[in-house]
């Protein structure tokens, strides 16, 4: 069959995206030639080594202040990445745990629940950043409070909706019947069945808070220069983009890039655990 | 002799319809039912869908509280026991062994969550799980398997043994075989028959399955819209019913007879609603002897025939 093995090569694909992602972002001082934040004005705006102009030493050349731009990329990729996972692990947790607990106990709870995925909907996020950001100035960890924060509506709403589904079956009643207590029945029965729907959540949650950052960081709401992000990469590049149009097109492909394995390694996933369940 | 578990006039209201603005609809899914089984008896609970059987099973094993009445095993009331008290005197068996079990638990683990949940330790729990794997038909190696891996026969018999592996008193059987085919439900049956006999258990046993009801069963209720309309002694019952309702229940049984069709049981085509219970006798907008007087007055249970009728024509039926 052609159709699952394309769909089967779009996961992997996706997989080793992310992975090399996440394997420069961690390796990213002993892999990178130069140091990401050292100037050299002598040697600005140079185009990658494959173009004309470019030199050896920088493969993808340098940027308005002539900083190895392969190097700011890859310090970049470890920006996105311990955001997009610090703001899953933030927002998991809290989305998950309200879902979880109001789909669970109904009645007065869920009530809560419900009104607190409400009152966050209506909330637009990039006026609290601005808000944030004009109280207490930019910083790596104000982006990563506000995304993580902010990004567990989804969370919730998922977690809600499967634990109702899961608290009515049998097996359910058989653990209270069997006398478990209720810990043990929202950890052990419930949370393991509801547990495959929320892995791609989180995944869809970690391409959205990364694209959020690029976009924070581009309004200048974000990571605070000169830290190397692939959203403040795109927004100082901006206005050399006619005549230099690679030092946009670098950072903007490889966003582009993170975020479509992200997707990729997300359908893989509910494939994956879809079909476990239904053996 | 006490009684191993006596349900005394029982109810339970629902409360259906919670908006804002609209007045709450009360369902009475089950209404005063009484009735006790000795130590080593099989108990009997037959209906249709939507009678409150289920409901009724539910409120036994404590899943639910009961709006009133009480039930007692060995003469203790159940409301207000702690739970792992609870469970060591009643378990259930449930209808659907595919979702009664969890996927993502292995037999063994299933098997002994009872038995964890008692904080009996690691050790004395694998014996006592393989142990009782060995008593329903399975094997230790079959206790490492998911539920998936296993056959609907061999998960029902994983589920009656999570339910027999604290050694209950009772065990509530909600329809456990109407999920199997054919083939498998005898083998249920004749499990659950051998291991009554061996380890002296109490069954309250719930169908809409007259034929398995009849094969397994010493004393049966019929209940119809929350209420037993008729409570005897298996043989009598299935010999001469006494309420109209039972009398339709046993001629709309299907016969192995080709050509014979679907018969006609003289009920209509109306379904009875919960929400919205008949005055007078429950059964009378069905019923086909229905008289004037059964529009008006809800009989109360009395004997008959040396058993409990609720229907006032009964003698004369």
């Amino acid at each position: 069959m052609r159709f699952p093995s394309v769909r089967l090569l779009a996961a992997g694909l996706g997989t080793a995206i992310v992975a090399i992602v996440l394997v420069a972002g961690l390796l990213a001082p002993w892999i990178t030639p130069y140091d990401p934040f050292i100037t050299n004005l002598d040697a600005r705006m140079i185009p990658p080594s494959f173009m004309e102009g470019g030199r050896p030493e920088n493969f993808l050349g340098t940027d308005q202040l002539g900083r190895d731009y392969f190097s700011r990329l890859i310090y970049g990729a470890r920006i996105s990445m311990l955001i997009g996972i610090a703001t899953v692990i933030t927002s998991g947790l809290i989305g998950i745990t309200l879902g979880v607990l109001g789909g669970f106990f109904g009645g007065r709870v869920d009530d809560v629940v419900m009104f607190a995925i409400t009152c966050r909907l209506s909330i637009p996020l990039i006026l609290v950043a601005l808000a944030v950001v004009g109280l207490v100035g930019s910083s790596l960890t104000v982006v990563v409070l506000t995304l993580g924060l902010l990004l567990w509506d989804r969370f919730a709403v998922v977690a809600r909706s499967t634990t109702m589904q899961v608290r009515n079956l049998d097996y359910v009643a058989a653990a209270w019947a069997a006398g478990c207590s209720q810990a043990h029945i929202l950890l052990r029965e419930v949370l393991p069945n509801i547990i495959h729907h929320l892995v791609i959540v989180a995944t869809l949650e970690m391409a959205l808070a990364i694209l959020l950052e690029a976009a924070l960081s581009f309004l200048g709401l974000g990571v605070p220069p000169p830290l190397p992000s692939w959203g403040l990469m795109i927004a100082e590049a901006k206005e050399y983009m006619f005549f230099s149009p690679w030092v946009i097109m670098v950072p903007g492909i490889s966003l582009f890039v993170l975020v479509l394995g992200i997707n990729f390694m997300g359908d893989g996933l509910r494939d994956m655990l879809g079909a476990q369940r239904d053996v | 002799m006490t009684p191993a578990i006596e349900v005394r006039n029982v109810e339970k209201v629902f409360r259906q319809g919670t908006g804002m603005f609209s007045a709450p609809r009360f369902v009475r899914a089950v209404d005063g039912v009484s009735f006790s089984v000795p130590p080593g008896g099989c108990f009997g609970i037959v209906g249709e869908s939507g009678c409150g059987k289920s409901t009724l099973a539910r409120l036994i094993l404590g899943l639910h509280p009961a709006t009133g009445g009480d039930i007692l095993v060995d003469g203790r009331k159940l409301s207000g026991m702690h739970r792992r008290e609870r469970a060591k005197l009643i378990q259930p068996v449930f209808q659907d062994p595919f979702s009664s079990l969890n996927p993502r638990r292995t037999v063994a683990d299933i098997v002994g969550m009872p038995l964890a949940a008692q904080g009996v330790g690691e050790a004395e729990r694998t014996k006592r799980v393989n142990e009782m794997l060995a008593r329903v038909g399975l094997t230790a190696e079959q206790g490492g398997r998911l539920p998936a891996q296993l056959s609907g026969g061999q998960r029902q018999r994983v589920a009656i043994a999570r339910a027999l592996v604290l050694r209950p008193r009772i065990v509530v059987c909600d329809e456990p075989t109407s999920a199997l085919d054919v083939s498998v439900q005898a083998q249920i049956l004749n499990l659950l028959a051998e291991l009554r006999r061996d380890l002296g258990l109490t069954l309250v046993f719930i169908s809409h399955n007259l034929a398995v009801v009849e094969h397994i069963c010493d004393e049966v209720a019929v209940m119809y819209l929350g209420r037993v309309v008729e409570r005897a002694e298996t043989d009598d019952l299935f010999r001469r019913p006494a309420h109209p309702y039972t009398r339709a229940l046993l001629a709309s049984v299907l016969t192995p007879e080709p050509g014979l069709g679907i018969p006609d049981v003289g009920l209509g085509d109306s379904y009875p609603d919960p929400a919205n219970v008949p005055p007078g006798c429950r059964f009378h907008p069905r019923c086909p002897v229905a008289q004037d007087s059964c529009r008006s007055v809800q009989q109360a249970a009395r004997a008959v025939h040396g058993r409990s009728v609720e229907c006032m024509l009964a003698e004369s039926l």
